[in-house]
């Protein structure tokens, strides 16, 4: 089967530089999870062919499609790359059936054979009852689906899926997502999925890619990239608060220390120098809000090994919880009940207590500054 | 006041008309065959529009060259050029002795002047650019995204055109085409200069009703009559494509 591999560095003349690889082994589903414009729509095009790299190359199953270097390429036609866009863009003189035929018929396919197939795809998708509308006279999910089995009918080579589930009102986004998910499962291809929703992205994906400012900042599974952000975007995304740091030397048997970068030290009870984190080294903390426990007062000794001051700036009601957020350092998001919000009677410039449990506070290393020889060497001198 | 100064002469017309004897007129071999050439030629006109004009629209609403602009502005200036001029113009290039002309003589034997060939191309001449127009701004404003899509299952360029484009732009190929039909339906300045007037060849409806005026004013109203009917008609043909149009969006 096929894989891909792309290096897409695509330039525009506004300065903007996308610089992202991406490699997708046949049968998986990778995302591509960042905010708008940082890029992503333009990875899926530079894969399809509809923009060209300014360098980098495209491949599939070892064919190269583009590589500005030695002027291979490969035109969009002849690519056939699966894409669904995110507005659909379904043919609006069209009905559903010869939508889903058109890739059939483009390529020389015989109306009634073309048709036949279509009519299969459309069946596969749950919807044979609405084969003879016009796009104009579909719900908004029913044209997600009609672009997807299109898209499949064509017989593409790698599926590329654009914000899949964006232009949907919440109630069908849940509905479609599963059905997605088994789409994307039966396509023995590679698949690309764009997506700036953490939960799409979790649920389609077998791997997460998050691409911020043209770059690919972390690459992992959904669950590795939900516990350990590397970004405070994600961290926001998946509701963690988020902090930047380094090892400290003074690590305790218990856990791991960590001296912020703007100001306050947290204890994280995994991580540390037993899990291969000299002192020293560059190290994220990730604590969940629920973690976070506020006080009117200095808090009793007890379990939670992290206590600190701040000033609460904002409160703001969820479902069956308080979100506040207090200024401090370090600054943090912390989940109350609304019991404990009247018992403390917060509002903005209330002075408090945070503690957070060390052991739901987790200390991994930051991908963003790997250690290489050269800054471990300039560490070296702090650490000693 | 502006209504009233549109509405007026309709009504005279309206008034004035031998209702008794319009059967009677409009039954005259002559007539008949004015009718015929200006329903040929028109329709003949209209074809050769659509055929050149729809690449020419394509090429001036997709492509972006240097000397785009000029050409946009050669392709309007039928519009604007009073049709006599158009027709002298038509003659010193495609007259027997015009600089194109004398080779279509001389090589192929073919003579365009006052044949109802030449009827047909000044009529084209005139009426062209109002679907070239039309055409160009319905391609400008369709929708890229549609052919990008259809680019990525595996079709190619031509055959986007002919499946996706012309069907978006179908509307307005409609209405320009029945503009530009309309346009040489009523042509006069350029066919009677470069095509003349010769009943049964070149004589169109226009030129009919002006000659008739001098003679026989009942009949220059019932041919009048006659090409309002076709007006109008083909008025109520456009809004009905438009309507369509805007349910369709």
């Amino acid at each position: 089967m096929t894989s891909l591999a792309a290096r897409v560095v695509v330039e525009r003349p506004t300065g903007f530089r996308l610089d992202a690889e991406v490699a997708v082994e046949p049968g998986e589903v990778l995302a591509v999870l960042g905010p708008n414009a940082a890029g992503k729509t333009t990875v899926l095009r530079a894969v399809a062919g509809l923009v060209p790299l300014t360098a980098g190359r495209v491949s599939v199953g070892g064919e190269v499609w583009d590589d500005p270097a030695t002027g291979a390429w490969r035109d969009v036609a002849d690519r056939a790359a699966g894409l669904v866009f995110q507005d659909y863009r379904l043919f609006p003189h069209l009905s559903a059936l010869d939508n889903v035929a058109f890739g059939a018929r483009a390529r020389g396919s015989r109306r009634r054979t073309a048709r036949a197939a279509a009519a299969g795809w459309l069946e596969r998708v749950g919807l044979a009852d609405v084969a003879r509308r016009r796009p104009a006279e579909l719900s908004g999910g029913q044209a997600q689906r009609v672009a997807l089995a299109r898209a499949l009918a064509a017989d593409p080579a790698v599926l590329l899926l654009d914000e899949p589930l964006s232009a949907l009102d919440a109630r069908t986004r849940l509905e479609l997502r599963g059905d997605l998910r088994r789409h994307l499962t039966g396509f023995a291809g590679p698949s690309l999925v764009v997506t700036h929703d953490a939960l799409d992205a979790f649920v389609l994906a077998d791997r997460v890619a998050v691409l911020e400012a043209g770059r690919v900042v972390q690459t992992g599974r959904p669950v590795d990239v939900a516990r350990r952000p590397a970004t405070e975007y994600v961290a926001r995304l998946v509701g963690l608060n988020l902090y930047r740091g380094r090892a400290s030397a003074t690590s305790t048997a218990g856990g791991g220390r960590v001296d912020l970068d703007g100001g306050g030290t947290l204890v994280a009870a995994s991580g540390g120098p037993g899990e291969g984190m000299p002192a020293g080294a560059r190290v994220l903390v990730a604590v969940p809000p629920s973690a976070v426990t506020l006080h009117a007062a200095h808090p009793p000794a007890g379990s939670p090994r992290n206590v600190w001051r701040g000033t609460v700036t904002g409160v703001e009601l969820l479902t069956d919880r308080v979100r506040v957020a207090v200024a401090g350092a370090p600054p943090a998001l912390a989940d109350i009940t609304p019991a404990a919000l009247a018992e403390l009677r917060l509002e903005p410039g209330s002075e408090v207590w945070l503690s957070a449990k060390a052991t739901e506070t987790a200390a991994y290393p930051d991908p963003a500054e790997p250690l290489e020889p050269k800054s471990a060497q300039r560490l070296e001198p702090k650490s000693l | 006041m502006a209504v009233a100064f549109l509405l007026l002469p309709l009504a005279g017309l309206m008034l004035r008309a031998p209702w008794r004897g319009l059967p009677d007129l409009l039954a005259e071999p002559a007539v008949r065959e004015a009718l015929r050439v200006s329903l040929v030629s028109a329709t003949l006109a209209t074809l050769f529009s659509l055929l050149l004009g729809v690449p020419l629209a394509w090429v001036l609403a997709r492509t972006s060259w240097p000397g785009l602009s000029v050409l946009r502005a050669l392709v309007t200036l039928p519009l604007v050029l009073p049709p006599v001029v158009g027709g002298v113009a038509l003659l010193l290039a495609l007259g027997r002795r015009g600089i194109a002309g004398r080779y279509l003589d001389a090589w192929f034997g073919v003579t365009l002047p006052f044949t109802t060939a030449g009827v047909v191309v000044a009529e084209t001449f005139v009426a062209m650019p109002f679907l070239v127009v039309t055409v160009e701004g319905a391609l400008r404003s369709a929708d890229r995204g549609l052919e990008e899509a259809a680019a990525t299952l595996g079709s190619r360029p031509l055959h986007t055109f002919r499946h996706v484009t012309l069907p978006l732009v179908a509307p307005s190929l409609a209405a320009g085409a029945v503009l530009c039909w309309a346009r040489a339906l009523g042509e006069f300045g350029a066919t009677i200069t470069f095509a003349g007037n010769f009943p049964g060849t070149t004589q169109t409806m226009p030129l009919a009703v002006y000659l008739a005026l001098e003679r026989d004013p009942d009949a220059a109203i019932a041919l009048s009559l006659v090409l309002l009917a076709v007006s109008i008609s083909a008025l109520v043909l456009l809004r009905d494509r438009w309507l369509r149009a805007g349910v369709a969006a």
